[in-house]
């Protein structure tokens, strides 16, 4: 019996799970993600960033992610978070028309930058996007969770390349997992929005 | 028979918002005041806690609370392996020690770090066998195992039993469940085939891809919980009871839920949703607790996994005459599981064994919590029968699909321990339509063909898993103004079937769908009860409620036409929104006009009598206070008789790389026989994504647990790797036999498990083909087994180890 102190032993932790072969972070680097545990001294900046053709003011930490910025200080909670580390594209959004992880950018580096999300796709007048009415058409969302970042993946893609081949969409896709295993749908939903785009 | 809603598409209405980003999961929500829970989890695979000194913690700024097992446990915690809400007795890295609140995320992270945590370490053990043997260690401090209404109990072998075991014989220990039907050595001795294995299957995590976040605030003496759940009103009782509060007072939110596949149905298994609600109690703010993938990964739930051995006897027919099973399942360090024992039913169901003998010993250790996992134990045992099957056609000469048709359910079979009889089965059909759709007879020569290094390998996988229930309740109401509100309490996981199920509501009466709407999403908006979403039921049990309410309801029309315009109910007849007399269609009354009628005479026409005496407690409750409001139909749901069974047909043909061990799948199609369709394109998604699960079964999944510590170290997406775009093919052929089950007013069954298991048996099948029919005996067949066995280097792998490499 022995006292652990809990900030250690997730170091440990962490440590361990290294020598065991395999890349993992614990919560405390989700939250030095999402600006929690911020050198001391550094202090939120007023920045203003581009997003969905909107110019917005916002209190940044140094190392807060885009998707934190987006999800928690904007309410723009169509950007999910799966894994907030770079391995499942539920976060993706486009940054100058280059489809992103949100969890994996720093907002600071992003103020020159245009910034589109989910919200950002349908026309002023409620139109849907066509990537997003082809995935309603196809219905290739199952869960949904995964969506948003699959809907502005297929968007960056297609911006890309007009007219790929199911193929090129696949490859195109590879950086979004979707658990619920709807690959297939949302391939056909590329394809489709590809046609009707 | 011509439908008007059932088997054709629709748009269910929560897809816009799902790729609009409008529709809001639990994490998506705030509320004014909300304040924010961080979890503190257990450092060490097995422990105690001894000392909690939370007073720095609790003297910073901004923190606003602390909550500890203490609190939610005050009369001590239960005495079981089930998922407590909070423990101090952890029996896995990561399980919830306590919580604490602050005005923001990081706050509440740094006070964490000022927490002194003292923890005895208590010996922990992460493979089943290890434990078993004499003198290994106890996942829990009662012991290694649970038995029911018994307790912990502690289960040894000694070391001859498990290195013989270890070494493919029979185990000898006696086990802890059996059950038998048939004489199996009659079967055995009528065998001209007869292989014996030992064989594993990996455990490994859901991974639903929303982490297990809720948010909850109490308002005048009421509970609102926004969760996240595969079911919605089958959750919530036992939900309100893990939170202590009645029923009436509890209010569950989950209009969306970020994927269930099995952990997420019951309440036991997420009671990590009761810290908001219990933490909010305590302090009186709203509190939001979000989870990370790492939780997520600790108390989101893991498939069991399975160290067995099994026999399996053919006739020269191919006919499967005797099979023995003995499992070892690790049921991990929290919950546990039925698979070895639905593995075995299932084998029962799929091959018509005609002798069979099953036995298990469920044995815990510190790894993840365990539960039920799409097709749990069906879906494992396929992908080591089906490669099987191939060796018996093989040493029997017969082909492949012939040896399965052979074998196949049929109508008037039965299957398990107790030969409850299908309601219907068309396996025969479902193999037919595959080999059509994948052209098994123009491609069986391509069977083991090379090219350069490359070797095709063809698979043929069966999947199954019962899927049907009854005994559930409907409510549908018309309003004045002509529109049917269904009141559904299926939850909304991805499949849709809280939408498809209500449609035969809508067939029923005969309504344009524009004209209804489907009321869930919430319970205080008044819901029925439903069976939990899980084991591939929803499309059976609530198609059922829904077209009793609706016929209650259509009885009811008919009646208060009969009261204003004459005549009987019988001479009554619908269409268009009207109740009209048969012999006169003019003399009539809209449904707008029935419901506004209703309205004035009350009574069991608006629920306000009469009510069905054996309705469900919760749907009761939605009846008492709907009543009064519009035109009601309300039902329960009698038991139905027989097993209805999910069945799904998959062949896959892939091209092996010998000297890398990749594979890619040249065709892969799915087919379903799961009764009637009754909404096309759920269905479609239900295969696809079925097969992409059983790719995942077969080749990549499985837990791996850093041995000196117990720490896991498959806790994000690729560690445990879920396949990806390019883990699949980028075309997934799909079809459906489409023959209706007597048992279910729409004829419909349920899909959602047998179309993985399918796949995981195919695949492997494939594999084993490609590679002269070699048998790994194993789930997954990894990419390094491949090259061991091709550079005939035996494996360095433990035999039968679980939690490790090999499974
Ligand atoms: S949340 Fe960004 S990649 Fe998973
Ligand atoms: S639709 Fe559920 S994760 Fe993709």
């Amino acid at each position: 019996m022995y006292p652990v102190n809990t900030k250690l032993t997730r170091r440990r932790f962490i440590k361990g799970v290294i020598a065991s072969g395999a890349a993992a972070t614990s919560t405390s680097i989700w939250y030095a993600a999402n600006g929690a545990e911020r050198p001391p001294g550094s202090v939120e900046r007023l920045i203003r960033i581009n997003v969905n053709g909107q110019v917005r003011s916002v209190d940044v930490a140094p190392q807060e992610t885009l998707a934190s910025t987006l999800r928690y200080k904007l309410g723009l909670t169509g950007t999910k978070l799966g894994c907030n580390r770079g391995e499942c594209g539920a976060c993706t959004v486009l940054v100058d028309d280059i489809a992103s992880y949100g969890c994996s950018i720093l907002t600071h580096s992003v103020k020159a930058k245009r910034i589109e999300t989910v919200e950002g796709l349908e026309s002023a007048n409620g139109d849907l996007h066509p990537v997003q009415q082809a995935f309603v058409e196809e219905l290739s969302p199952q869960c949904g969770y995964c969506t948003p970042g699959q809907v502005m993946a297929a968007v960056g893609l297609l911006r890309a390349n007009p007219n790929p081949t199911r193929e090129e969409a696949r490859q195109g896709m590879a950086g979004n997992i979707c658990r619920c295993g709807s690959y297939d749908s949302y391939l056909n939903g590329v394809m489709r929005a590809a046609e009707i785009g | 028979m011509a439908y008007m809603h059932i088997g054709k598409d629709f748009v269910p209405p929560d897809v816009p918002g799902k790729v609009t980003g409008r529709i809001k999961y639990s994490e998506d929500y705030t509320r004014e005041g909300m304040v924010y829970a961080r979890l503190l989890t257990s450092p060490v695979p097995h422990g105690r806690v001894v000392n909690i000194d939370a007073s720095a913690a609790l003297a910073m700024d901004g923190v606003v609370g602390i909550l500890t097992a203490d609190d939610v446990y005050p009369d001590g915690e239960p005495q079981s392996t089930g998922l407590k809400i909070l423990t101090n007795e952890p029996t896995l890295v990561g399980e919830p020690i306590l919580a604490i609140a602050a005005v923001d995320e990081k706050t509440a992270e740094t006070a964490m770090a000022l927490i002194s945590l003292t923890i005895e370490r208590l010996p922990f053990v992460l493979d089943p066998l290890d434990s078993l043997r004499e003198g290994g260690a106890d996942a829990y401090s009662g012991g290694n195992t649970f038995v029911f209404r018994q307790g912990f109990a502690q289960e040894k072998w000694t070391s001859d039993q498990i290195t013989s075991f270890q070494n493919g014989r029979e185990p000898s220990a006696e086990p802890q469940q059996s059950w038998e039907y048939g004489d199996l050595e009659a079967g055995f001795a009528s065998s001209d085939f007869i292989y014996e294995t030992s064989f594993s299957t990996a455990g490994y995590p859901h991974m639903s891809m929303e982490p297990r976040s809720a948010m909850a605030y109490w308002e005048n003496g009421k509970c609102y919980l926004h969760g996240t759940s595969q079911s919605l009103t089958a959750l919530a009782e036992p939900m309100a009871n893990i939170v202590g509060v009645p029923l009436e007072d509890f209010v569950f939110i989950n209009e969306a839920t970020g994927g269930g596949f099995g952990q997420r149905s019951r309440a036991a298994s997420i009671p990590s949703m009761a810290i908001p609600a219990r933490f909010s109690q305590k302090i009186n703010r709203p509190v939001m607790m979000r989870v990370t993938r790492e939780e997520e990964f600790t108390i989101g739930g893991a498939r069991q996994g399975l160290q067995g051995w099994i026999k399996v006897g053919f006739k020269s027919n191919g006919a499967m005459a005797a099979m023995d099973m003995y499992c070892v399942s690790d049921s991990g360090g929290k919950g546990g599981g039925g698979d070895a024992n639905s593995a075995a039913a299932g084998v029962s169901a799929l091959y018509q064994a005609e002798a069979m003998r099953f036995r298990n010993t469920s044995i815990g250790t510190n790894t993840g919590h365990r539960g039920a996992q799409r097709g749990p134990g069906e879906n494992q045992i396929m992908a080591i029968v089906a490669p099987i099957m191939d060796k018996a056609a093989e040493a029997l000469g017969l082909d492949r699909l012939a040896i399965r048709k052979m074998n196949a359910a049929q109508n008037g079979d039965v299957s398990g321990s107790r030969s409850t009889p299908f309601t219907s089965a068309y396996m025969p059909e479902c193999l037919e339509q595959a080999a059509e759709q994948f052209d098994w007879d123009g491609r069986k020569s391509r069977a083991r063909q090379t090219n350069g290094s490359k070797v095709t390998g063809l698979g043929i996988g069966q999947g199954y898993h019962n899927a049907g229930r009854s005994g559930m309740d409907g409510i549908v109401r018309m309003l004045p103004n002509g529109r049917l509100q269904m009141h559904t309490g299926v939850g909304n996981l991805g499949t849709y079937s809280y939408a498809s199920t209500s449609r035969a509501a809508a067939e029923v009466l005969k309504m344009s769908w524009d004209d209804c709407d489907i009321v869930t999403g919430r319970t205080d908006r008044h819901l029925a009860i439903s069976s939990p979403q899980d084991g591939s039921n929803s499309i059976f049990t609530n198609t059922r409620t829904a077209y009793g309410a609706a016929q209650d309801m259509l009885a009811k029309m008919k009646e208060i036409a009969a009261m204003d315009l004459g005549g009987a109910a019988a001479d009554y007849d619908i269409d268009g929104s009207r109740v009209y007399q048969i012999t006169d269609d003019t003399v009539g009354m809209t449904y707008a006009a029935v419901a506004q009628r209703a309205l004035e005479l009350g009574g069991k026409f608006t629920g306000e009598a009469e009510v069905p005496e054996d309705l469900n407690s919760l749907t009761a409750l939605s009846v008492s206070r709907l009543a009064g409001s519009a035109l009601m139909g309300i039902y329960h749901d009698p038991r139905h008789a027989g097993n209805p069974p999910g069945f799904a047909v998959a062949m896959i043909e892939i091209e092996l790389d010998t000297e890398t061990g990749k594979f890619d799948i040249i065709e892969l199609v799915n087919i379903a026989e799961c009764g009637t369709v009754v909404h096309p394109q759920g269905l479609k998604n239900q295969l696809v994504g079925g097969a992409v699960w059983g790719i995942g079964l077969s080749v990549l999944e499985r837990h791996l647990y850093d041995p000196q510590n117990g720490i896991p170290a498959s806790t994000g997406f690729w560690q445990s790797k879920i396949p990806t775009y390019l883990d699949t093919p980028a075309n997934i052929g799909t079809g459906w036999v489409d023959l209706p089950d007597p048992e279910n007013p729409v004829g419909a069954r349920g899909i959602g498990e047998p179309s993985m298991g399918s796949v995981s048996a195919a695949l492997n099948a494939a594999i084993s083909d490609a590679l002269d029919g070699h048998l790994f005996d194993a789930a997954p067949v990894t990419t390094d087994m491949i090259i061991n066995h091709v550079a005939g280097i035996s494996e360095e792998a433990i035999p039968l180890a679980q939690n490790n490499f090999r499974g």
